[in-house]
């Protein structure tokens, strides 16, 4: 054989690797319960080789029920790029633009300025029957479903307000991308995140510009905003990595999105990212592996905690850094769930078609929790927590809330403060 | 089925099962003559199955064949409406590359027009924007009304078409020698190659359409028809690295063309004298697929990092002229041999050299010559009736699993929705990476002359895609065993038979993942379900 030819098989994400084992199909969440639903196998490689013929062969309604949860891609013992090859057919191939109700739900960004500025009235409609009806009638999006409320003052200008200026004082730095659900819904784990930070040493900034991470633009088909969000938020990433500032984010989502969908679904180099960019959980993990953080808790605290492993956590194989984290604190009595979908896939569920799906895919999860008797689940996704407080009673908490609870701030302060100088 | 084939007196047998067999029947049919197609194996098992899938313009003969290339060109626009469903009208390029002379472009580019082929010179940017997998130091690029057919669609879309006009056909029937009574052929001796039965059938005229077997069965009647059996390899590529066929702007050599054909891409070919006892086991050398490489990754440099799901190889019937040892510069032109007036053996016509795109004219010549000698005067009608499945009748698309029914339209045209699609069961896949469902595995088993999974293969190309049958073999077995009343033992045999078939393809190429795949597939088949290979004496000597 001449030497330069057919020593390696290259393929668009690695579609000629697969060897039609099918396990991804197993482990694919919507594929266990229902049959219109091809598979990742056929709805990526297989279907890829046919849409290369003719997009006729693009099926958009088949594959537009595939959640994204990229499990497909842990499953897959040959590296194939499944959940990407389906993803990218979506978006390479679909002639319908985004209607009004996608539009709605992917602009996370947009419709959180609106909300929080009226966030009671906003509140009360969402919650309100004969809204939900017409969401449900006329725009498709499923009744049944609760909504995050939306808090009345966003994180960043409480942060300005209240936190900004005491950032300054700390020698190592930090930028938080909070995400749309902690700026707009939740601004206390931002609250907790700062708190836990600055126990540690860690002075909290802002990025420069930070705008939403743009997964539910990737997965309702609006790729060019996602670029231009995704190239907005790579740019701060940049100037905050250049002023000495790695950036954490406590969303198992949003760091996903922006450390591997930017790459491979919307082509952006984010190596900054790539290299800079973590979960919190995970950048406290390792400071304390490395033995440059210790943190004291307090002694009466107690709680029975269950961690959740989200998809995109499982994707990025980070769950044992949280789950380590919460396991240090030394009140709390925990359980690993086994590792599966809850069924909501960020906006998937919020759509009337998909919520039996949605429903029915979150069921074994669901009576594990409620088998499990737990205080809290713990897990690093919000729509994760959404999901599972809508269909279970269980509270459901980010690991840093937990830690911040946990904390004995002034102890865990006087542990990780550096010697003075003059020492 | 075959009852009272045997008590009927025909006007004509077809001897052989591929394109030109298929077509011959189908013409002779309409034209109202009873009509007999023995065929010793499948449909499709010779050259009819073993080759590029190319829908000539006749751009690659127009400087060294004028009449081929005319033949060609008349051919595909006749093909593109009777067969509309099983071809792809995506153009071709012939690119000129820097070792290349690019005056040869010019004399290409006016023999085209000569033979009344549509050829326009290109930018090479231009072809480059066309196609973007082309080698983009090319210097020259011509395009042209090339395209891609299925050979098996066609020649199967021919059978039924023949069939429905009363043909009959007997296929696993072998042609053991021929009853001949004073100078005048009155019918064939058969052997049934799965029972072992002998039989006798009887005609006014028997034409051998056999290709490249067409020189034995000559023998058989002792006239001498001297064939050039010409070998020809080819790579089967795991996804479409091209989407227009492209070739090269040169006198045709080795692996210059490069075919997109359903989901794969094909290149092809080598061209090597073999000897005649040999046609029936072809394997693929090293030497062939190195070349097969080498050339091809100047086509498109993407195929030299392209996985590869495997290699085979055909014998072109061509007819031997002069001492050419590749059979490059044999005329790829029409034979139809009177034996009568050639040999003084009445009721005896052969019908050979031509190929896949000229299947059709070559029918109509046999079928003329026939009709002549048995005083029909009906014209033939097989370039202006659409076959089975082509006909202007729309295919509405099913509410649910519209992922099945792209590629059942691809296969059956408007037949499509003879196949049963009504509940979960008939939609769910076979194979999935060919999108075959229980229905149209069914629909074949129903129609097609299907008892085997090799057959069935042919017929829906279960098995011909990426997994080579890992995943699909089995569904089917199951299928065909339950749809067939055969033993579980049959079957078994019929899996092993199939999964070695396969293999032997895979076999040239077995690197990379294609390798991997094959493995993967031994260990289900052999060490899970304990499937092993036939015994010599079992296997059926089908290719």
């Amino acid at each position: 054989m001449a030497t330069d030819l057919q020593l390696t098989s290259i393929s668009e994400k690695d579609l000629e690797q697969c060897l039609k084992c099918s396990i991804c199909t197993v482990y694919c969440p919507v594929s266990s319960v229902t049959t219109l639903y091809p598979g990742p196998k056929h709805a990526g490689p297989d279907g890829e080789r046919y849409r290369m013929k003719d997009r006729r062969f693009f099926d958009e309604d088949a594959l537009k029920m595939c959640l994204n949860c990229k499990r497909c891609e842990v499953a897959c013992p040959h590296g194939v790029q499944i959940g990407d090859i389906i993803m990218s057919a979506r978006m390479k191939y679909s002639r319908h633009s985004a209607g009004l109700r996608d539009f709605m739900l992917a602009n996370t960004d947009l419709m959180g300025t609106v909300a929080t500025k009226v966030a009671p009235i906003a509140n009360y409609m969402t919650k309100a029957a004969p809204v939900k009806s017409i969401l449900h009638n006329v725009m498709g999006i499923e009744k049944n479903r609760t909504f995050p409320d939306y808090a009345r003052q966003t994180f960043e200008s409480w942060y300005r307000k209240e936190a900004a200026e005491s950032q300054d004082k700390f020698e190592k730095q930090v930028s938080y991308f909070h995400g749309c659900y902690v700026n707009y819904n939740f601004p206390q784990l931002g609250k907790d995140l700062v708190k836990v930070m600055n126990a540690i040493g860690y002075g909290v900034k802002l990025l420069e510009k930070e705008r939403c991470c743009g997964i539910a633009l990737i997965t309702n088909n609006m790729p060019s905003q996602a670029m231009r969000q995704g190239k907005t938020n790579l740019k701060s990433m940049q100037l905050s990595v250049e002023q000495g500032r790695p950036v954490i984010s406590t969303s198992s989502t949003c760091t996903f999105t922006m450390r591997s969908e930017y790459e491979h679904i919307l082509h952006l180099d984010n190596e900054v990212a790539k290299n800079n960019l973590s979960l919190a959980t995970r950048f406290i993990y390792r400071l304390i592996e490395e033995g440059n953080v210790r943190l004291a808790f307090q002694k009466d605290f107690h709680m029975k905690v269950a961690y959740h492993t989200p998809c995109h956590m499982e994707r990025m194989g980070w769950a044992v850094y949280s789950t380590n984290l919460i396991k240090m604190i030394p009140g709390v009595d925990f359980i690993m769930l086994d590792s599966q979908c809850c069924g909501i896939g960020g906006t998937y569920g919020f759509k009337k078609e998909n919520y039996s799906i949605s429903q029915k895919i979150g069921e074994k999860l669901f009576h594990q929790i409620q088998e499990s008797q737990v205080d809290c689940v713990a897990t690093d996704c919000e729509t994760c927590k959404w999901q599972i407080e809508m269909s279970v009673s269980t509270p459901v908490m980010n690991p840093i809330s937990i830690l911040a609870q946990a904390l004995d701030v002034e102890e865990t302060r006087r542990l990780n403060k550096k010697p003075d100088k003059q020492d | 089925m075959n009852a009272g084939i045997f008590e009927k007196h025909y006007d004509v047998i077809i001897i052989g099962g591929g394109a030109t067999g298929a077509g011959t029947a189908r013409d002779c049919a309409m034209r109202g003559l009873s009509t007999l197609v023995v065929e010793r194996y499948d449909f499709t098992t010779g050259a009819t199955g073993r080759n590029h899938g190319l829908l000539h313009s006749g751009a690659r003969y127009a400087v060294t064949d004028q009449e081929s290339a005319t033949e060609c060109i008349d051919e595909n626009m006749i093909l593109r409406y009777i067969a509309k469903p099983y071809v792809e009208e995506h153009d071709g390029l012939f690119i000129t590359l820097p070792e290349d002379d690019l005056a040869y472009q010019e004399k290409f580019v006016e023999s085209c027009w000569k033979a009344g082929i549509n050829a326009k010179v290109i930018d090479p940017k231009e072809a480059i924007q066309m196609e973007p997998s082309v080698n983009p130091t090319l210097i020259g690029a011509v395009q042209v009304p090339d395209g891609s057919i299925d050979p098996f669609r066609l020649t199967m879309a021919n059978v039924l078409d023949a069939q429905l006009h009363g043909a009959q056909i007997l296929t696993y029937h072998e042609v053991t020698g021929f009853i001949i009574e004073n100078g005048r052929m009155l019918g064939v001796h058969l052997r049934d190659n799965i029972t072992g039965a002998k039989r006798e059938v009887r005609a006014e005229i028997t034409i051998n359409a056999a290709g490249i077997w067409g020189t034995l069965v000559a023998q058989m009647a002792g006239v001498n028809v001297s064939m050039f059996p010409a070998k020809g390899s080819l790579l089967i590529f795991g996804h479409r690295v091209n989407n227009m066929v492209i070739n090269r702007c040169r006198k045709p050599a080795n692996a210059d063309i490069l075919v997109p054909g359903d989901a794969i891409t094909v290149i092809g070919t080598t061209s090597d004298r073999v000897p005649i006892e040999s046609v029936d086991d072809m394997h693929v050398t090293p030497e062939e697929v190195e070349v097969l490489l080498s050339e091809g990754a100047k086509l498109a440099p993407a195929l030299a990092t392209t996985r590869i799901l495997r290699a085979y190889a055909g014998v072109r019937p061509l007819v031997a002229s002069d001492n050419d040892p590749s059979g490059r510069s044999i005329s790829r032109g029409i034979v139809c041999l009177d034996h009568e007036t050639r040999d003084g053996l009445a009721g005896f016509i052969t019908i050979t050299g031509g190929k896949l795109m000229t299947y059709r004219m070559m029918a109509e010549v046999a079928t003329d010559m026939a009709c002549l000698k048995l005083g029909v005067q009906q014209k033939c009608q097989t370039a202006t009736t659409p076959l089975p499945g082509s006909d202007k009748s729309t295919v509405e698309e099913p509410e649910n699993h519209l992922y099945a029914f792209n590629a059942r339209v691809g296969r059956h045209g408007t037949l499509a929705p003879s196949i049963a699609a009504m509940d979960d069961y008939q939609n769910s896949l076979v194979c999935e990476c060919e999108e075959v469902s229980v229905g149209e595995v069914a629909h074949a088993i129903e129609n097609m002359h299907v008892r085997t999974l090799t057959q069935l293969r042919r017929r829906v190309r279960l098995g011909m895609g990426t997994c080579q049958g890992e995943l699909c073999a089995l569904r089917a077995a199951g299928i065909l065993c339950a749809s067939c009343k055969k033993s579980i033992e049959e079957e078994k045999a019929d899996l092993a038979e199939f999964l070695n078939e396969r293999w032997k393809g895979m076999y040239p190429v077995g690197w990379g993942p294609t390798l991997s795949e094959a493995q993967l597939t031994s260990v289900i088949y052999q060490d899970l379900c304990g499937i092993t290979s036939p015994s010599m004496k079992d296997r059926r000597q089908e290719p």
